[in-house]
């Protein structure tokens, strides 16, 4: 469906500070669906996330992406990044930096107000608000571009299973709506009820890839297995 | 001319030299600090410890340098601008555009930090960086603009030595205050003095209450 797939990552390695910190990695991800990515704290999914965006500096190997267009990739980060604006110039940014004309602004900032909820608050300062509400926030202004590709780096990260829900019942519809979702979650329900298919992590590899059904049934490493029964993996 | 009316000259000029060093020295100042703070060059690290040199220039030095520039027989001689009002804004300039952009360039600094990844990610050009983190940064770059101004008119060394602190021509309040104690007449000098700092909490109350209400009617 989106042009920009398959994604094929071969021997990539990202070291920080004289250690490698993700790698080799070699993957390919394909058109369709949303992939999630798990793996116990430290495991580098943040930094594969990143790799993906093209905001990682990689040390070897190549990342390749069918039709590279930077403009069709939205970022959501791990803790949201508030400008200090508020909360209706947060959304109107990212187009406000394409140059899109203010009428069609105002529409995207109206709508997507709406859809998160969050017209009450439109002139608010973005800083102020709660953690569920900044990562709604994060969300719809990760999508205003109406990017074909979204990376989450752990949406819903602190939030209570109501705003959980919100994000989750919005994700689905964007990737309904043909959008590649790609996300980093810790929540195995949410792994469950989001994956086609899992990247599972382990110190900074690939230590699992493949279809979400088989892999959660039928984990084929022991640590996987220990993983998903919520032992602690090392 | 009474005491008044020229007390009322010698303030206001000396508002109007500190003030326009103040808006030519940040425009210079906020997007070099903002710059340095955004962008990774080669030498960028040079260019940060020159301006933090600079930041300890004794104030002298650049009024001795701008007077030989100045000066009849200086490279800019032929402009006339040695003793007047400009040749101060000038020297004022000089003294305090590496005040305001080592001090913008620190929280521009820590704005990025907090920026960085989401801008990146957004793709934007570097004027577009730069243009968001003194948008909003603005508030601490007033600060930076407050404390260079702070510096500029109470500076005396440099202004008296470009200016001459001529009569009705180059006499502001901070030079006036060191004739007038030359003079033993150290009533006058004492309620300059009290003019001066009357000015500098008058400016900074107005820029403090205008950021004020910003964030309260706004934000
Ligand atoms: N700036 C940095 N400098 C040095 N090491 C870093 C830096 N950032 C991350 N790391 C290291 O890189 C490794 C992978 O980090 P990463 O953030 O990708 O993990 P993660 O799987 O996202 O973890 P979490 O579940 O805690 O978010 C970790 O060992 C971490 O300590
Ligand atoms: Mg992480």
């Amino acid at each position: 469906m989106t042009a920009a797939f398959p994604l094929i990552l071969s021997g990539v390695q990202v070291r920080r500070q004289g250690k490698t910190v993700l790698g080799p990695v070699d993957l390919t991800l394909c058109a369709n669906g949303t992939t999630i990515i798990v793996g116990p704290n430290g495991s580098g999914k943040t930094t594969l996330l990143r790799v993906m965006h093209g905001i990682e500096r990689i040390r070897a190997g190549d990342v390749v992406w069918e039709n590279d267009d930077p403009a069709k990739h939205a970022f959501v980060f791990q803790t949201p990044i508030m400008l200090r604006r508020s909360v209706a110039e947060n959304l109107a940014y990212p187009l406000m930096m394409l140059k899109t004309p203010k009428d069609q602004i105002d529409m995207a900032v109206d709508h997507w107000l709406e859809r998160i909820g969050l017209e009450s608050s439109r002139g608010t300062q973005a800083t102020r608000l709660s953690g569920g509400e900044r990562q709604k926030l994060a969300i719809a202004r990760a999508l205003i571009r109406k990017p074909d590709v979204l990376f989450l780096d752990e949406p819903s990260a602190n939030l209570d299973g109501h705003a959980t829900r919100e994000i989750e019942e919005l994700l689905h519809e964007v990737a309904n709506a043909g959008t590649r979702l790609v996300m980093a979650t810790h929540d195995m329900g949410q792994a469950r009820r989001l994956a086609n298919d899992v990247v599972f992590l382990l110190n900074g590899r690939v230590h699992e890839y493949g279809p979400a059904e088989p892999l959660f049934a039928t984990p084929s490493t022991l640590e996987l297995m220990a993983f998903l029964r919520g032992d602690i993996v090392s | 001319m009474g005491i008044d009316e020229e007390l009322w000259e010698i303030s206001l000029r000396s508002l109007r030299v500190t003030l326009t060093a103040l808006l030519i020295a940040s425009m210079i100042a906020i997007p070099l600090g903002t710059y340095l703070a955004v962008q990774r060059f080669r030498c960028r690290r040079f260019v940060i410890s020159i301006i933090n040199a600079l930041m300890g220039l004794p104030p002298v030095v650049v009024g001795l340098v701008v007077y030989i520039v100045l000066s009849r027989s200086g490279p800019f001689g032929v402009l006339n601008l040695l003793f007047t009002p400009t040749a101060m804004i000038i020297a004022q300039i000089i003294i305090i555009t590496p005040v305001i952009a080592s001090i913008a360039h620190q929280s521009m600094r820590e704005l990025w930090a907090e920026y960085h990844d989401l801008l990146i990610s957004l793709n934007t050009s570097k004027w577009q960086r730069i243009l968001t983190l003194i948008h909003d940064g603005r508030r601490n770059l007033l600060t930076a603009a407050l404390a260079g101004f702070g510096r500029a008119i109470g500076e005396v060394g440099a202004i008296m030595i470009v200016g001459g602190n001529i009569d009705h021509v180059s006499r502001v309040l901070t030079t006036a205050i060191a004739l007038e104690t030359g003079k033993g007449d150290f009533v006058l000098a004492m309620g300059l003095g009290f003019v001066l700092i009357g000015i500098s909490i008058l400016v900074n109350l107005a820029i403090h209450t205008l950021t004020r209400t910003e964030r309260e009617g706004r934000w």
